[in-house]
């Protein structure tokens, strides 16, 4: 059987899985006739595409809109963990991330379950990530289209940039950005949350001026329009 | 392979390198090791100044590498001591008159005739410090208990983290007030490890005798009355040949003297 496209029920509507390999052409006309010979089960829905590696400009994913808008299909998000795709994506002002669609819940198909992955499980939708094994010093950088994981101290003057999340197994005092593409649902861990500067998706935050608080572990979080932390639950 | 060469940086300048250089070298040199140090600060030469050695020099390390004399021409014999000498900086010349591949070179024409050769470096994270360690078999990172100096001194080991052959590397915290720590005004040790997670070779306290011995080209150590500074110098030279001198922490109780004599003193003393 051919398993090019898949589709499955989610919470936001429909995800319909895409292979990274194959040429785009031949695939998104395969996907129109896939929905043309079920057209009552398509009218109306609301779709997610995941695409994995596969890299689309801007008119090929307009190209396909406007396919879909046609069988009064809504394209709602493309996940991708091609840049460019990503890119292209944005620029037509749909999501990339399937949190951003919270506000979309119930609204679909029966749920089947969450797809919100957990932070550094890479299986998850193809998400990327980095391991980084020692203290990261003053200086050092990292960036990331996926998670990062550091597993040791982050120091003042080093820099962390990342689309998904960034987890520090140590003491944070340097300047991280998560979800630097947009998303706001990305959130910083660390044992110790005392960072230089924190950045969620658009939103920027310093550490408060507390000395001596005991460390605990801490998760930032974008709510109610601020970064906000809160307990770390291991 | 006869020495072990030894860098001394900071990344920020004014911590105590030269100071440390030199006291580590005449301690070293009392403790009956052949002792070479090198003034790798191209342009801003000042080891001999602190060792009180400048009125001998008559060739420095830029004309041995350009040939102009013999490394042993350069060479300065500290007679204070059995076995120490100094191979001067040049002057007049800027730091780019000398690349890694000779400090390298010059250094491995020393290994066979010394047990330590301490490389005292420029400020800077760019050409001088490259040249410092490049032959470095270990470096001492040297910082003060202030933020400036740690966040350098964290840039300066990613730096040496960073480079492809594992140099070992630990850490002198230099010109601690204890008083100060006490009241919470100055960055404990404890602080400054906590930030830089690596081995603590020792702590040397503020002393007013640095400076009047760096004035007169007399290292502490060669000086007939103990100064807390030169007895912690003595203490770090002892751990550099590999001798078990604990380190005494800064959280114990008693009168600041009491804990200075057990921080910065003898190891037998209590
Ligand atoms: N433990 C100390 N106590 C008091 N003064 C010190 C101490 N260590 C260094 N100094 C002073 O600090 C200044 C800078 O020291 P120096 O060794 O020249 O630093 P660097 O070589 O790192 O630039 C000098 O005036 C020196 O006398
Ligand atoms: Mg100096």
């Amino acid at each position: 059987m051919d398993d090019s496209i898949t589709l499955k029920g989610i919470k936001q509507g429909l995800l319909v899985t895409v292979k990274p390999d194959g040429r785009w052409t031949e695939l998104s006309s395969r996907l129109m006739t896939l929905i043309d010979s079920q057209s009552s089960f398509f009218r109306g829905a609301q779709v997610t595409l995941s695409l994995g590696e596969r890299e689309l400009r801007r008119h090929e994913l307009a190209n396909l809109q406007t396919a879909l808008a046609k069988r009064d299909v809504t394209l709602l998000a493309v996940l991708s963990n091609s840049a460019m795709t990503q890119a292209s994506t944005r620029k037509l002002g749909l999501e990339t991330q399937l949190e951003a669609l919270a506000h979309l819940e119930g609204k679909g198909l029966e749920p089947v379950q969450s797809l919100r992955p957990p932070p550094i499980d890479p299986e998850e939708h193809g998400t990327t990530g980095v391991l980084v094994k020692r203290t990261l010093r003053n200086g050092r950088t990292v960036h990331s289209h996926g998670h990062v994981v550091v597993v040791g101290d982050v120091n003042a003057g080093a820099m962390i940039v990342a689309d998904g999340d960034i987890i520090v197994w140590g003491h944070l005092r340097g300047t991280v950005h998560a979800g630097a593409n947009g998303d706001e649902g990305a959130v910083v861990c660390a044992l110790h949350l005392a960072p230089t500067q924190l950045r969620i998706a658009g939103y920027i935050t310093i550490s408060p001026d507390e000395r001596r608080r005991k460390p605990r572990p801490e998760m930032a979080l974008v709510r109610n329009g601020r970064i906000e932390a809160e307990s770390w639950e291991l | 392979m006869g020495a072990r060469v030894i860098t001394i940086t900071s990344g920020k300048g004014g911590v105590g390198k030269t100071t440390a250089t030199a006291n580590l070298a005449v301690s070293l040199a009392t403790l009956n090791k052949k002792v070479v140090c090198v003034d790798a600060d191209i342009g801003l030469r000042n080891l001999d100044v602190v060792m009180g050695l400048e009125n001998r020099i008559v060739y420095d390390l830029v004309d041995v590498v350009e040939g102009r004399c013999k490394l042993r021409q350069a060479m300065v014999k500290d007679k204070r001591v059995p076995d120490l000498y100094l191979l001067p900086a040049a002057q007049t010349r800027d730091k780019t008159a000398v690349s890694p591949q000779d400090m390298v070179a010059l250094t491995d024409q020393l290994r066979e005739d010394y047990d330590l050769i301490l490389i005292d470096s420029p400020a800077g994270i760019e050409w001088g410090f490259r040249n410092a360690l490049a032959p470095a078999d270990e470096v001492i990172v040297i910082t003060n208990p202030e933020v400036s100096a740690v966040r350098d001194a964290d840039r300066i080991i990613g730096l040496i983290e960073a480079e492809e052959r594992r140099i070992p590397v630990s850490l002198m915290i230099n010109r601690v007030k204890p008083e100060m720590v006490r009241r919470g005004d100055m960055l404990s040790v404890n602080d400054v490890m906590e930030i830089l997670s690596i081995r603590l070779l020792g702590v040397v306290p503020e002393d007013q005798e640095i400076l009047i011995s760096s004035n007169k080209g007399t290292p502490l150590t060669l000086e007939d009355h103990k100064t807390p500074a030169g007895e912690a110098f003595l203490n770090i030279a002892r751990r550099v040949t590999g001798e078990n001198v604990p380190l005494i922490s800064l959280d114990q109780k008693g009168g600041v003297l009491r804990r200075l004599a057990r921080m910065f003193g003898s190891s037998d003393s209590t």
